[in-house]
């Protein structure tokens, strides 16, 4: 899994590291990372539905954290678990773009062991950065 | 005696950071706790609460409840008092949760009454009260009825049949703040809401039935004005929020404080989470609004889950709830920003107050809180973990020092990742059961995370507030069955 848990911060809460090497591989990571707080098996999300989006910001770290809260609101105002499959990111003259294709189902508590509910993304110590060997991401969940 | 850089101890519970710890902190951040509260606070509270000092606006101190532990923002534990006129007002000092409260219901019944029907109780309160990752309630509203709901609060619930007039009169608020406004919330946030009035959600809420046994009752007379007269007597706990409605309330207004506060109100934050406004402001006040909405829809959320729970008991004892004495003791908020009036330094004035992890606390005879309390001081009910047990406060006239607020739980000293490497989920069911606790769970990993030892002993919380004459204790009530969200 290109993400891990960070324990070492925000106790009640949860902080995660993800990693990509392109910027798109990373929101994906970190997607992932997300809805992994929630279940405990991601193999267990079956692509039935699709969710197509588009989403602008002015930094790409408040791109990221928009991307991140989509994914939250789906799983409260439709009870669906979504993964990211396909983005394009993209920088519009001051503004970053993200075009993305999510695949889940709904929620069902027969198939998916439930975790914990995210809440959101927090921006304490939200970070974005790139170097040699791509992109990194550090977060904290309220949960 | 000094801990860390920087702490000075004021009194046996009372410990203070000058602003001279930090550039920019226009005022002292004081900490409430022990010894050993204090040698278990975590990097992040000192930082958090001398960031806190440093907000536009604040007055007389930062605080940190003897519960305080690393949030976002704000610490969880954290109170700050704003100049209405001069000052800001964070989304970060209350929290994503806005409303996340407490609220307490008594029963005439008896634990040797309760014990051969807990199971059957439990098992129902699990399927009557929806808990878990994006769990529904029963509720089913159009978008219309909704925003009508977070203006009105628990008085939609009432006139729907959902709880009785009494329920608003022990209800912080009477159940409805004023000036909540449907136009300044989003459609998004009614979405994500909408289908969620009467669900607990998840982590650490929870409902509890629990006893007040003889031996826990710290004072008899408290106790007494506030209902618990029976040996061993049975009571219904509860903690939850304003659900997903809340949770992008916050996530909206935060974005939209971000881009106002450099580009139009020039100023900075060494934080993001404590993104601001000024209160008066159009974006400010436009928040308190749409947080006044939140407030709304989270005492509407646990006046449902109070009518379910009256539905169960009515059930499981065949007699009805008037019967079975199921009347509420109080509601409580700890995530919350208000205007309220306090003595600063001589002067009585207007302020706004941030409660993040932290309980309203108010003393005797003053106005905000029941006539039935009025000489007990303001019920305060405070959530320890399911293992260990819960505690009833009272609110004193010292608590003045902290603008009457003072703790809300006990506490996380372990994460929850630390928590699911030590504990098995089913294992501390069994073992719970074994004790005499009976608990249902939407997710056993999730038990896992909340088992006793994961957190601070509350004891230990509710000592320090009483030494530092933040709050008393009436009762300690110990759990015997748990729904967990």
């Amino acid at each position: 899994m290109p993400f891990r848990y960070l324990d070492d911060r925000a106790i009640a809460d949860v902080a995660f590291e993800a990693w990509g090497a392109t910027m798109e591989e990373l929101f994906i990571s970190a997607a992932d990372a997300t809805v992994s707080v929630m279940i405990s098996d991601l193999s267990m999300v079956r692509p039935r539905e699709q969710r197509h989006f588009k989403l602008e910001d002015s930094s790409a770290d408040m791109l990221l954290f928009n991307f991140l809260q989509e994914l939250i609101f789906y799983k409260d105002a439709e009870k669906l678990l979504l993964r990211a499959k396909e983005l394009k990111i993209w920088q519009q003259g001051d503004h970053y773009a993200v075009l993305a294709n999510a695949y889940g189902e709904r929620i069902d508590a027969s198939r998916h062991e439930l975790l914990v509910d995210v809440k959101a993304v927090t921006l304490h110590r939200f970070s974005l950065t790139s170097g040699p060997g791509g992109w990194k991401a550090e977060l904290i969940l309220d949960v | 005696m000094t801990i860390c850089k920087g702490l000075s101890r004021v009194s046996e519970t009372i410990w203070e950071i000058r602003p001279s710890y930090k550039k920019g902190m226009r005022v002292p951040a004081r900490i409430y706790a022990t010894d050993k509260l204090v040698r278990q606070l975590d990097d992040g509270v000192i930082d958090q609460i001398t960031n806190v000092a440093t907000l536009p606006g604040i007055l007389y101190r930062a605080f940190c409840m003897p519960d305080g532990h690393w949030g976002y923002g704000f610490p969880i534990g954290g109170v700050a008092a704003m100049d209405p006129d001069e000052g800001v007002i964070s989304p970060g000092g209350i929290g994503f949760d806005i409303n996340c409260g407490m609220r307490l219901v008594l029963t005439n019944l008896t634990y040797e009454e309760v014990k051969p029907r807990l199971r059957e109780l439990v098992d129902k309160l699990f399927a009557r009260i929806p808990a878990g990752v994006g769990s529904s309630g029963s509720v089913t509203i159009s978008q219309d009825d909704f925003r009508d709901l977070v203006e009105k609060g628990s008085r939609w619930c009432i006139k729907r049949g959902y709880g009785c007039e009494e329920d608003l009169l022990t209800t912080e608020e009477e159940g409805c703040m004023r000036g909540a406004d449907a136009s300044k919330i989003s459609h998004r946030s009614v979405e994500r809401g909408l289908s969620q009035i009467g669900s607990l959600g998840s982590g650490n809420h929870y409902l509890e039935i629990q006893v007040a046994k003889p031996e826990n009752i710290f004072n008899r007379q408290i106790a007494e004005a506030f209902g618990i007269t029976i040996p061993n007597q049975i009571a219904v706990m509860f903690h939850c929020g304003s659900r997903g409605f809340g949770h992008q309330v916050a996530t909206d207004y935060l974005q939209i404080f971000l881009k106002a506060m450099t580009a139009k109100y020039h100023m900075n934050v060494t934080d993001r989470e404590l993104a601001c406004a000024p209160f008066r402001s159009p974006e400010g006040q436009d928040y308190f609004s749409a947080m006044k909405c939140a407030i709304n829809m989270s005492f509407a959320n646990r006046q449902v889950i109070l009518h379910r729970i009256r539905e169960v008991f009515s059930d499981v004892f065949h007699k009805d709830p008037a019967t079975l004495g199921l009347k509420q003791l109080y509601d409580v908020a700890h995530n919350t920003a208000k205007i309220e009036k306090h003595c600063v330094e001589g002067r009585w004035r207007q302020l706004l107050v941030h409660r993040k992890g932290a309980t309203r606390a108010f003393g005797p005879d003053m106005e905000g809180i029941p006539d039935i309390y009025q000489k007990a001081g303001q019920p305060v009910i405070v959530g320890g973990s399911m293992e260990t047990g819960s505690y009833l406060l009272s609110g004193v006239a010292s608590g003045a020092q902290s603008f009457y607020s003072t703790a809300h739980g006990s506490g996380r000293a372990m994460s929850r990742t630390q928590a699911k490497k030590h504990f098995r989920g089913r294992e501390l069911q069994q073992q719970m059961e074994a004790r005499g606790i009976y608990v249902r769970t939407a997710s056993y990993t999730a038990l896992a995370e909340e088992a006793g030892a994961a957190y601070k002993s509350l004891d230990d919380v509710v000592e320090a507030a009483e030494k530092a004459g933040l709050s008393a204790r009436v009762a300690k009530l110990l759990p015997i069955g748990n729904v967990k969200g």
